[in-house]
């Protein structure tokens, strides 16, 4: 074959082989998170067998690994969550719009945006420290549930932030014109244009957000997160304790059985993770569909 | 929309909702005790004396369920800071207060009592095959440990021992059994050697010389104790014949200087509420047992009996 022949004959062999084995490469990238989750996800249930029943879920801490239950932590993080949800979600939102709908470009906005980048990679132990100096001391709240979930609210902001700032860049332009030219103003706009539209994104976001939450003991330690606790918090302002903490409690106990009690308080945590972010999911499939009619 | 987020607000509302209910039905669960005292009881500091506080504040409240106790283990620096800021009425100590601490004490008005409650001892082990060491003076351990040893084969210890590298397993700097250790052994708390494999958790310790024939390391004895079918522990030699750590050497304090007294102190004002004194009173009385379950060791008697008398 001359030289201008082969242009015509590709090396359609060597160039499917190719494109196969990328495909492999990529799928085993796959493969990769799933087998170490399921590995994790198998050793922690054969750990916590036969440990992990109703009245692990409705006891309180005990010195007996059999008696002991994880019900305060539960309580603790659920409405650490919620109060962390509360605070982070729509700030971060509303700091969202303000950058990407209302703020002038400017030195001052991206010195703004470099921070927020930046805030998102400060260690955790940094914020504990920062919610121990304004909320628990400043602010006065003491060592309670209302402290620890703006403390965790702090930490989670700049994701939430940047997740809703992409989630609205992404909303195509064309959508605010049209807006615009019916007349619609900035918040109209905004609120029924590009807050719908943005909204699944924004979930994606959140449930990053609260998922790291809800596993993060550093920031918790300096407010003053307890490990023996045996009532319930009544109001944001009772002292607590979440599942994080009790677990590393548990685990670094002399005695097997406590780490038994560890690994039933992780299926736990990763229960109520799961249907937190089920929620997500579900409310986000449900905005999907709803853009798409518009 | 708004009907739809009036929908999810009314979901999550009603979450709580149920979720508070079942928990005022929880708490109501233990009652039979005799309801005679109430209030609450803060506690916080050292995780090493927070399982005996625990088992204590359990038993308590199992007779007086109306007194609530939270304990947390903000460490004994921690747990100090809080204590001396008036902020809890018990500090749990893995060592005695310092001067600076009883200062910020003095400054914020605070007087206090200090009990102690039990011994930890520190515990050398190495590998149930370890045929070799049955002992180790004070000295060869500060040779081992101290900063700028040249100990890498167990040869080097002592003659006639291995020639094969040791490895060496210990505690984390943040952990108040290294800064105990290292203080009786190197002689200055937190000298020590870097090079060796360090966990605050003591579990990964236990299972790093279970698995490791040549490995040396030290953690508290409760850890030996759970798991003395799978370790050996070292006799420590002091200049009078090697001695063992067992209950009672720890106890007549003649396994020396790997034994430390754990603490804790009492706000004198907190201490005239009669929920707090009648919670150290339990304390005391039921010290004996409850540090034995633990795998501590139990002071002598009489030092209770002191306790005792130090709140009458």
């Amino acid at each position: 074959m001359s030289p201008q022949e082969e242009s015509f004959f590709p090396n359609l062999e060597g160039r499917k082989r190719l494109d196969l084995i990328f495909k492999w490469i990529f799928f085993s990238a796959n493969l990769v998170g799933l087998l170490v989750l399921l590995v994790l996800a198998v050793k922690i249930v054969l750990d916590s067998w036969g440990w992990l029943d109703v009245q692990f879920i409705t006891s309180f801490p005990s010195r007996f690994p059999e008696k002991a239950g994880i019900l305060p932590a539960i309580y603790g993080t659920v409405y650490l969550m919620i109060i962390t949800a509360l605070f982070a979600i729509p700030t971060g939102i509303a700091a969202a719009i303000f950058l990407e709908e209302y703020a002038k470009k400017s030195k001052f906005l991206s010195l703004i945006q470099i921070n927020i980048y930046n805030l998102a990679g400060i260690p955790s132990i940094v914020y504990g420290i920062l919610g121990l100096t304004v909320f628990v001391r400043w602010l006065n709240l003491g060592r309670s549930l209302l402290a620890g979930g703006l403390t965790m609210g702090l930490l989670v902001l700049p994701v939430v932030i940047v997740t809703a700032q992409e989630a609205i860049r992404a909303v195509p332009e064309s959508l605010r014109h049209a807006a615009y030219a019916l007349g619609a103003t900035k918040w109209q706009t905004v609120r029924y244009v590009v807050l719908p539209s943005a909204l699944p994104g924004m979930l994606t976001g959140i449930i990053l957000a609260l998922s790291r939450a809800i596993g993060e003991t550093a920031p918790l330690i300096p407010i003053g997160a307890l490990t023996f606790i045996r009532t319930i918090p009544k109001s944001p302002l009772d002292s607590f304790t979440v599942l994080p903490i009790q677990i590393y409690n548990w685990t670094s106990r002399p005695q097997d059985d406590f780490r038994a009690i560890a690994a039933a308080g992780i299926v736990v945590l990763l229960a109520v993770l799961i249907c937190m972010n089920s929620a997500a999911i579900f409310l986000r499939n449900k905005y999907q569909g709803r853009t798409k009619e518009l | 929309m708004v009907s739809k987020l009036k929908g999810i607000f009314l979901i999550s509302l009603a979450a709580v909702l149920v979720l508070t209910a079942c928990g005022g039905g929880a708490s109501n669960q233990n009652q039979g005790g005799q309801a005679k005292f109430t209030g609450s009881i803060k506690i916080d500091g050292s995780s090493t004396v927070y399982p005996i506080t625990e088992a204590a504040a359990e038993e308590f409240m199992k007779l007086y369920p109306d007194v609530d106790i939270t304990v947390g283990v903000s460490g004994t620096g921690g747990g100090f800071k809080r204590f001396t800021a008036g902020e809890i009425d018990i500090a749990n100590a893995s060592r005695p207060i310092k001067d600076s601490e009883e200062m910020k004490a003095k400054e914020n008005g605070i007087e206090y009592v200090e009990f102690p409650v039990a011994y930890d001892g520190i515990t050398v082990v190495v590998n149930k095959d370890n045929d070799w060491v049955d002992s180790l003076t004070v000295e060869e351990l500060r040779k081992i440990w101290s900063p700028d040893s040249k100990v890498t084969k167990w040869s080097d210890i002592r003659p006639g021992w291995p020639d094969e590298k040791i490895n060496l397993y210990g505690p984390g700097t943040d952990s108040g059994t290294f800064e105990y250790f290292t203080e009786a052994i190197v002689g200055e708390a937190k000298k020590s050697r870097s090079d060796y494999t360090a966990s605050e958790d003591d579990n990964v310790l236990v299972q790093g010389i279970i698995n490791d024939k040549f490995a040396l390391g030290y953690f508290g004895f409760a850890y030996y104790l759970e798991n003395s079918d799978k370790l050996k522990a070292v006799a420590i030699d002091n200049g009078s014949g090697p001695v063992e750590p067992t209950i009672e050497t720890i106890k007549d304090g003649t396994y020396k200087p790997l034994s430390r007294p754990l603490f804790i102190y009492v706000n004198k004002k907190s201490l005239e509420r009669p929920e707090i004194k009648e919670f150290v009173k339990f304390y005391m009385e039921n010290a004996p047992e409850l540090v034995k379950d633990i795998g501590y060791v139990p002071m002598a008697e009489s030092v209770y009996q002191e306790n005792l008398n130090k709140i009458k």
